[in-house]
């Protein structure tokens, strides 16, 4: 069954809050274990497959680092 | 057909000045002596549709002086020396985001809430800056109600034109006295100067703030604002003589104090003593350079203030810094707390320093 | 593939200076998301306040008036009044409007100010580094209340609840408080913030929108954790929801009505 969205993550810009993967409701989002430039370990997409597109991550980003494209 | 003469009181004269120089947003807040500004203003700006507010302090009135000027549009408060004591920290502000404003301070005695009559003893406080950080402003003192009206009228211009505010420091007997006075002509709105710079024009976005954290940016921006302080000193420096060449004596008085020792000049030469007066006018720029001048002629002076003496030091260092240093004598005469000094006990003093 | 949660075109597309899981950054996006959905950037005036959001001009990308600490609502009040037609935005933190200020908002919603306040409310200075504020919780520790704010012995005071504060006041038309800790109570906390601005555009006179906002640096929490803390403790004391609404029953537009239905 595809995926009806897809979380793009910029990980330049993640701060490592990880508020989006608390509030992901099918557990798509984890956390990269490689840092970024500036020491932050971002979030990452884990299972794309399973997005409902709900934009719940993108809603409690504090720093627009993720955003929802709906398929 | 020109403007005929009105007996006017000082304040009243400032607030009409204010409005037909094209004041569109005032705001103030009740304090002795300049209340008849406010509610001058009340009426009548209400009348022609511009913004009055009565703040809810001095504080409040500043800050909202502050929101209309990064507007572009022209706007003033008025206040009496507590009132601009709390006014300062809003002052630095519009001298750091390089703000035009008109500020008319109605001075009175101090410190403290001190009396209500009138004093200069605010005089540090507005030519040295009394807020924080390395800043100046414009000062005009009128010594009279016409002066007074005059000044307001140019402070807009010139706050505009070197974008800093303009400080009208007035004291109680100026704003409450009535005299002749007439009036300018009222500017047309529509021929205001631009100010691209202004906030809410669209085509931005444009950030008015004085906020600079990086060290080296702040210092370059207060160093080209000391440059423009320089061009001001050079246009806006505006002061008097009376009677000088032949003067034995010369007094340095502004404002009220001024009209006393030109009281005092008068008495002089019915008693056939040669006095004269050197009067400044723009306060900030002070007029040093020609102080230097009289002083290097061998000029003596004697500042005459409504105050333990604050003016007296800038003619100090003015004098200072002239060819002859050292050897300018400069005295200084004053009374505060509201007290005005008669004419009499001006030249009693002025002879005594010349032992006559 | 259509990109249906992208980056507010009013907000400027750079990472902010604010802390991880800074509440901030999410009350600037949803405030230009607004913006961008009333199409009124090119007349927007956001005055920036002293506190964390004192950076405001460099993320919001519209004009800016940054004024003296606690004066924002005295600063709006020049702009608004001298800017009729714009939208101003007064954006404020705790200390800035509920302790210096206090008088400044106060008497521009008496006089039924035109312009909208964002009151963000995270219960602590933050710029400062931690210190009480006004809506410090009891018991809540802070770097000036090392054992937990105190109304007794220490004479601390009281959290100040300021939207039911400022409900007494006749020159206010609209009051909500919201919160930025989960996904649903952001998404509540924005429709708020539309039906204040829009309120403001048709020039009805004063609306505010208090938002909880987790503040993880100056909690010494997480930021997972902080916006637990937050539904836990502040929730209760701060009960979210519109504190006055004189507004929907006159003329809310049919926008409005569908999006908070």
């Amino acid at each position: 069954m595809a995926n009806k969205g897809k979380p793009v993550v910029d990980r330049e810009r993640c701060k490592g809050c990880l508020l989006c993967v608390r509030s992901c409701p099918v557990k798509v989002l984890g956390v990269d274990d490689s840092p970024n430039s500036w020491g932050y370990y971002p979030m990452r997409v884990i299972d794309e497959t399973k997005c409902i597109a709900c934009g719940n991550c993108y809603t409690v980003c504090p720093d627009v680092a993720v955003t929802v494209w709906k398929l | 057909m020109a403007e005929e003469k009105k007996l006017m009181k000082g304040n009243e004269a400032i607030g009409e000045a204010a409005i037909r120089a094209g004041c569109r947003a005032y705001f103030g807040y009740p304090i002795t002596p300049q209340n008849e500004l406010t509610a001058y203003m009340a009426k009548n700006m209400l009348d022609k549709k511009r913004v009055f507010i009565q703040a809810e302090s001095e504080v409040a009135a500043i800050n909202m002086v502050y929101g209309a000027a990064a507007t572009g549009t022209r706007t003033m408060t008025s206040s009496s020396s507590p009132g601009m004591s709390l006014k300062q920290e809003g002052i630095s502000y519009l001298c750091g985001a390089d703000l035009p404003a008109v500020l008319v301070n109605v001075a009175r005695s101090g410190p403290g809430l001190g009396g209500i009559s009138p004093g200069q003893g605010d005089y540090f406080q507005a030519t040295r800056g009394g807020g924080h950080g390395d800043y100046y402003h414009m000062v005009f003192a009128p010594k009279s109600v016409q002066e007074a009206a005059d000044l307001t009228y140019e402070a807009f211009d010139l706050a505009d034109k070197w974008r800093m505010p303009a400080m009208i420091l007035a004291d109680g007997l100026i704003g409450q006295m009535m005299e002749g006075v007439v009036l300018p002509e009222e500017r047309d709105l529509a021929s205001l100067p631009e100010k691209p710079w202004a906030a809410g024009q669209g085509g931005g976005p444009r950030h008015v703030s004085s906020c600079i954290l990086v060290p080296e940016e702040l210092e370059a921006a207060v160093r080209v604002r000391f440059a423009r302080y320089e061009e001001v000193r050079k246009a806006e420096t505006r002061f008097e003589e009376v009677n000088i060449e032949k003067a034995e004596l010369v007094f340095v008085a502004y404002g009220t104090s001024s009209r006393v020792a030109l009281g005092a000049v008068e008495l002089a030469k019915k008693a056939g003593m040669e006095l004269g007066l050197f009067r400044p006018i723009s306060l900030w720029p002070f007029p040093s350079a020609r102080l230097a001048e009289l002083a290097a002629k061998g000029k003596r002076f004697l500042a005459v203030e409504m105050s333990m003496g604050q003016m007296v030091e800038d003619v100090r260092l003015s004098v200072a810094s002239s060819a002859g240093a050292g050897k300018a004598d400069v005295q200084f005469y004053g009374r505060c707390g509201g007290v005005i000094p008669s004419e009499e006990e001006v030249l009693a003093e002025a002879r005594r320093i010349l032992g006559k | 593939m259509e990109l249906t949660y992208g980056h507010p075109k009013s907000l400027k597309p750079i990472q902010t200076k604010y802390c991880p899981g800074c509440g901030h950054g999410v009350i600037h996006r949803l405030v230009c998301e607004v913006i961008d959905e009333l199409g009124v950037q090119e007349r927007s005036v956001i005055m920036n306040p002293v506190g964390c959001s004192i950076w405001a001009d460099l993320y919001f990308d519209f004009d800016s008036v940054q004024v003296p600490h606690g004066r924002t609502p005295a600063g709006a009040t020049g702009v608004k009044r001298c800017l009729p037609d714009h939208l101003v935005v007064c954006y404020q933190g705790d200390g800035d409007l509920a302790a210096i200020g206090t008088a400044e908002i106060i008497h521009a919603a008496n006089r039924g100010e035109h312009f909208t306040g964002i009151f963000v409310n995270n219960a602590i200075y933050g710029m400062t580094g931690g210190q009480m504020a006004p809506t410090t919780l009891i018991g809540q520790k802070a770097t000036t209340a090392p054992y937990g704010r105190d109304p007794g012995e220490a004479g601390m005071g009281y959290p100040i609840r300021v939207c039911e504060l400022l409900a007494t006041l006749e020159g206010t038309r609209y009051l909500a408080r919201g919160a930025v800790n989960t996904a649903a109570n952001t998404r509540k906390t924005k429709q708020y913030i539309k039906k204040a601005f829009e309120m403001q555009l048709r020039g009805e006179g004063f609306g505010l929108v208090e938002i909880l906002s987790p503040c993880p640096t100056n909690w010494a929490m997480k930021p997972g954790e902080a916006v637990e803390w937050l539904e836990e403790n502040m929730i209760s004391f701060y009960k979210l929801g519109e504190v006055k609404n004189t507004i929907d029953a006159a003329s809310a537009s049919p926008a409005t009505k569908e999006a908070t239905r």
